[in-house]
């Protein structure tokens, strides 16, 4: 007769049940959202920062620069480039810079510090901005030193003090804060000294094997800069040196910094992921209770589409909110990245509002909260009409085909979205990998945990410590979703202190054993004999003394550096084929090297091809492998040379390591200089040789890893901050899960206390119930992710850094103890209120 | 004579475990339209079931159910909740409202599912008729049984159903509260002159009904009517 037609309730009535369904239970709504809120502000307040600061660092490029391009080489320029710069309308500044040791009249220290001599009006964009201001100004008139203001608060040096460089002294003028070209991670190891360029000269300090940057400054606002890299920079690759363009330079820098954005952001991404399994949970239980009105609706004529679009649009609509809320949190919280990371940053910022950061945040709250929420939103499909007719024991559960599908949909959108978060396949695997495994492994530990209990069920224990337990294992429980929680949220934290650890140890085990910790480079031979009696007059020991020979690489299997060069789909990696190696001779191999093929030749002599071994990394950068044939331009002198065997070196050891290997009995009369390690047992014995070498050998750089390893330390101090911070947000976030999951299943602990009170229990006794399965859940779930942590970073420890490393005791003795704590109390004031309740109120909900 | 309601030779037996369970056993009755009709017999007889079966909250064994002349079975899930929505009113023992709505939105629910302008008008008035005109923007929990019985019936009505099936409509309610419910029932049905499939235990209801069917352990036992 009549066939029924579709539905005729349109999206806006969708949106109205969406609404009024929700309007009662809008405070736990809220609660969800809030899971997420803390997540997607770290993940917008990183991305908003890094977007803000590569605008910042391209919009003052020129500044950080000082020039529009500056051509640099690691050796003086040859005619060819005098006539590429001449043809440019020649340079309008020039730099010569290089290590060398400083000493101070008036004191007696001395200090490794980067000189820089300049000549012309260099920067021609930005300042030198020094206290006194005019010192920028005067001090290439005047002939005095600009000093880095860090190094002379230290040394207590005042401007009209004297700075010795090698052969000449001259007077501090004035403390140097900021200045182009300077870069601040490496300006704590070397900090920068600025003098006039007629000084270089006269200092003595350029010698053989001295690193020396030659840079030419060029001011030229009409230059097609484009061009200049196309066309200027691989006619100066052939001659070893380099043009970069202010534009270039700063989006190489933009990148460098993006890449420790994306870290963070990672970081970031795990606390919302843990946010959004707090979801997944309390929606679970949150649509369970709503099974029967989507009964009804079917009963009255909704279709299936129309009550799972309900709560889609419920759900969306949260994730929606909490992602407004989410990045005005971001937003906020922005504000204070440049407190933390200080002058890591290069440039002065003025933060703004990122737009695309704004989006994804958005984007990022409705796709979560919806992914997470699919499974609970789906049951809504499977339930019958029938339901309210005859309520069904039956609760609708998706079938393993739908559950899987489910899954994978939130695996794959991890991937996704890890993959826009990081923009490499490959990591973004990896970390939908390890956060899949790590999830897995909490999950196993609660799983198994519970499991014991059950099995091993202290029967012996008192009435309260044995309820407690039973609560752990009620339906609905929540205990998976907490120790989840707790667990990722410690884990993360104490990774973070393990690592730290694993680094510093690294440093500090190299000093305990008679590992040297301190390096001298650039002795001359004929310095040989000078510096190991002061070594041993000294009373230390000259630990090695390693012959260097620099050289750069002419031809690979054959063809030339400079056709590999032209060569577009060439797979030899660009360093090397400019790189000046620095490369040794001897005729054995070390502790720090282990042989992985061919055989190692020690000596050889200079009838036919020479024999040479080289490193690991150097076979995959290369693109070669033993039996190649490579040749060698060493000053002047060609050497044809042939892999014959390939080692593995431990970079990480604090001692010279060598990619290329020269056998004995070719290079010891080519042009060298020596590498000098040695250890001195106190800070005394160390500034005093110091202090010794400086005046006698004003050439010589030494490098005193125990500075090193405080610069590292304040370093790492400063960059784990942030990381704590963000990672701190896994804890919070972790927390309000805690609020959204003992909201969730309120009613039901108000039914079991009331029935514990009418069966006598008295009040007491009841919140020492609540306590302890708090307790039991805080310290369960931090001693997983602690444990873990500690696994997982001794695993690393051994098979990555090859050390063993000593965890230190901060997770154990102040994170377990105050997650516990905290999860104690949360969970405990929370549940006063049901614990207070009336059990007339719990009649009346029935 | 037309019958808006056709049930032949209806079968339906659960599977609990092993064994399985005959609930209803080719049954077969026809209502004309118009009629008032009681299903009555003891508990566990099958009468919800059929209930369920008639209104296509489910699906039989074997046999049919031809509803304002459609056969449910050729229909999918959401075309029977379209049906339902049309042409059907359900009133429940347990009243059914939700939770989370007011008195007047969850009158209106049918409504708005028919897509119809005014829906709020309607519903008002129809809350006025049953006597709950000044409750309308009260939730279920702060309205008694009875009252909440009678949101149940204006929203029964609310999209003016050719059949409305009501499954123990007073079972929930003391006597007095029960009268009360069903005058209503009977006084909205008369005036909308809807088809009325009435489940329950109660003689004295059953028998206000133009035509009564008993079902015992899964079988028709007689078709009596009314005296
Ligand atoms: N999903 C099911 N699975 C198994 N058995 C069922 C199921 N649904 C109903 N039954 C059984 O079918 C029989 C009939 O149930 P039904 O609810 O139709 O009886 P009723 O006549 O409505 O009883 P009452 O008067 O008590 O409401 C009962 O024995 C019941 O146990
Ligand atoms: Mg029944």
């Amino acid at each position: 007769m009549n066939t029924p037609k579709k539905q005729k309730a349109g999206f806006s009535w969708l949106l109205k049940m969406a609404w009024r369904d929700g309007r009662a239970s809008w405070g736990r709504i809220l609660l969800f959202m809030a899971s997420t809120i803390l997540g997607i502000g770290a993940v917008v307040s990183i991305q908003s920062f890094s977007d803000t600061l590569k605008e910042n660092i391209a919009f003052q490029s020129k500044e950080l620069m000082g020039a529009d391009y500056i051509i640099d080489s690691d050796k003086e320029p040859n005619e060819r480039v005098q006539f590429l710069m001449d043809s440019l309308g020649g340079f309008d500044a020039r730099e010569v810079s290089f290590a060398s040791m400083a000493s101070f009249s008036g004191t007696d220290q001395t200090r490794l510090v980067r000189v820089r001599g300049i000549e012309g009006g260099f920067p021609f964009y930005g300042s030198l901005e020094t206290t006194p201001e005019n010192a920028a100004q005067d001090y290439q008139q005047k002939g005095g030193a600009l000093m880095d203001a860090t190094l002379m608060m230290q040394f207590d040096i005042q401007p009209g003090d004297t700075i010795n460089l090698g052969e000449i002294s001259l007077p501090v003028l004035g403390a140097l804060k900021k200045a182009p070209g300077s870069n601040s991670m490496f300006g704590a190891i070397a900090p920068p000294v600025i003098i006039p360029f007629r000084f270089i000269g006269p200092s003595q300090l350029v010698q053989l094997g001295s690193r020396v940057d030659y840079e030419f400054y060029f001011e030229d606002t009409t230059a097609d800069l484009e061009v200049l890299d196309e066309t200027v920079d691989p006619m100066l690759d052939d001659e070893n040196a380099d043009l970069d363009t202010h534009t270039s330079t700063s989006s190489r820098l933009g990148r460098r910094y993006e890449n420790f954005g994306k870290f963070l952001n990672l970081v970031a991404f795990i606390a919302l992921l843990l946010g959004c399994v707090g979801i997944a949970s309390s929606i679970h239980i949150y649509i369970k209770e709503k099974l029967g009105a989507v009964a009804l609706l079917k009963c009255l004529g909704a279709t299936r589409r129309q009550t799972f679009m309900i709560y889609l649009l419920q759900i969306a609509f949260m994730g929606f909110l909490g992602g407004i809320i989410g990045v005005g949190v971001g937003l906020l919280l922005q504000q204070f990245f440049p407190y933390f990371l200080g002058d890591l940053l290069p440039v002065n910022l003025s933060l703004s509002v990122s737009v695309p950061a704004v989006v994804s945040g958005l984007l990022l709250g409705v796709i979560m909260s919806v992914l997470f929420a699919l499974y609970p939103l789906l049951t809504t499909l499977g339930v019958s009409p029938l339901q309210t007719l005859r309520k069904q024991a039956a609760g609708s559960s998706l079938s393993r085909k739908w559950a899987w599908g489910v899954f994978g949909t939130i695996f794959l959108s991890i991937f996704l979205i890890s993959l826009w978060l990081l923009d490499n396949a490959r990591y973004a695997l990896w970390f939908v990998i390890g956060i899949g495994v790590t999830f897995a492994i909490l999950s196993g530990a609660a799983h198994l945990f519970m499991k014991g209990i059950k099995r091993y069920f202290p029967k012996h224990w008192n009435f309260e410590a044995r309820q407690s337990l039973l609560n752990l294992f009620r339906p609905q429980n929540q205990t998976l979703i907490l120790i989840l929680a707790i667990g990722v949220g410690s884990f993360l934290i104490s990774t973070l202190y393990f690592t730290k650890d694993m680094l510093l140890a690294q440093a500090t085990l190299e000093d305990q054993q008679n590992n040297p910790n301190i390096v001298l480079l650039d002795v001359q031979s004929d310095q040989r004999q000078g510096v190991t009696k002061t070594i041993e007059g000294n009373e230390m020991n000259v630990i090695s003394d390693i012959p260097i020979v620099t050289m750069r690489i002419a031809s690979i299997k054959g063809r030339p550096v400079n056709e590999i060069r032209r060569d577009t789909v060439n797979e030899v990696n660009r360093w090397i084929l400019s790189h000046e190696f620095r490369t040794t001779y001897r005729d054995h191999m070390v502790d720090s090297e282990e042989l992985i093929s061919g055989a190692f030749v020690d000596s050889a002599d200079r009838q036919g091809v020479i024999p040479i071994s080289v490193s690991e990394n150097f076979v995959d950068d290369a693109n070669v492998s033993l039996g190649d044939s490579i040749s060698f331009n060493v000053q002047g002198v060609i050497m044809p040379t042939v892999i014959k065997s390939v080692r593995r070196v431990d970079w990480s050891r604090m001692e010279p390591n060598f990619n290329i290997l020269f056998p004995a009995g070719i290079l010891e009369n080519a042009p060298q200089f020596r590498v000098f390690t040695t250890k001195a047992g106190n800070e005394n014995v160390s500034a005093r040789f110091q202090q010794q070498l400086v005046r006698l050998f004003p050439n010589i750089s030494v490098l005193d890893l125990r500075q090193l390893l405080n610069v590292l330390q304040d370093l790492l101090g400063k960059i784990s901050w942030i990381i704590n911070f963000i990672a701190s947000f896994s804890i919070i976030t972790g927390i309000i899960v805690l609020f959204g999951a003992i909201r969730s299943t309120r009613f039901q602990r108000i039914r079991e206390s009331v029935l514990l009170r009418t069966l006598g229990a008295r009040g007491k006794q009841i919140t020492r119930i609540v306590a302890l399965e708090y307790l039991y859940l805080g310290a369960l779930g931090s001693l997983i992710g602690i444990l873990l942590s500690l696994i997982s970073c001794w695993l690393l420890a051994y098979f990555a850094f090859d050390t063993t490393f000593v965890p230190s005791w901060f997770p154990f003795v102040v994170l377990f103890p105050g997650i516990t704590l905290l999860t104690l109390i949360i969970g405990w004031s929370n549940s006063r209120g049901v614990i207070k309740s009336a059990p007339l109120k719990v009649l009346r909900r029935e | 004579m037309a019958y808006i309601l056709k049930v032949d030779h209806l079968t339906k037996s659960y599977r609990s475990g092993s064994r399985e369970l005959t609930v209803l056993n080719d049954v077969s009755f026809s209502i004309p339209e118009g009629a008032t009709f009681a299903i009555v017999g003891p508990s566990g007889s099958g009468k919800t079931t059929l209930l369920g079966l008639c209104a296509g909250l489910d699906i039989a064994d074997s046999g049919t159910v031809t509803l304002c002349g459609t056969t449910l079975s050729s229909l999918t899930e959401d075309e029977r909740a379209i049906l339902r929505n049309e042409k059907v009113g359900f009133v429940f023992q347990d009243f059914q409202l939700l939770p989370t709505l007011t008195a007047l939105e969850n009158v209106v629910v049918p409504l708005e599912l028919l897509g119809v302008k005014h829906a709020e008008t309607t519903g008002r008035t129809l809350l006025e008729k049953v006597g709950l005109g000044d409750r309308l923007d009260h939730y279920p929990n702060q309205l008694s049984g009875g009252e909440q019985q009678r949101v149940a019936l204006a929203r029964a009505f609310a999209n003016k159903p050719a059949i409305l099936f009501a499954d123990e409509p007073t079972g929930n309610l003391d006597e007095a509260t029960g009268e009360k419910v069903t005058d209503l029932l009977f006084e909205l049905n008369k005036e909308a002159g809807t088809t009325l499939v009435i489940v329950t235990h109660d003689m004295e209801l059953a028998r206000m009904t133009d035509h009564m069917i008993r079902l015992k352990g899964g079988k028709l036992m007689k078709n009596e009517t009314a005296v």
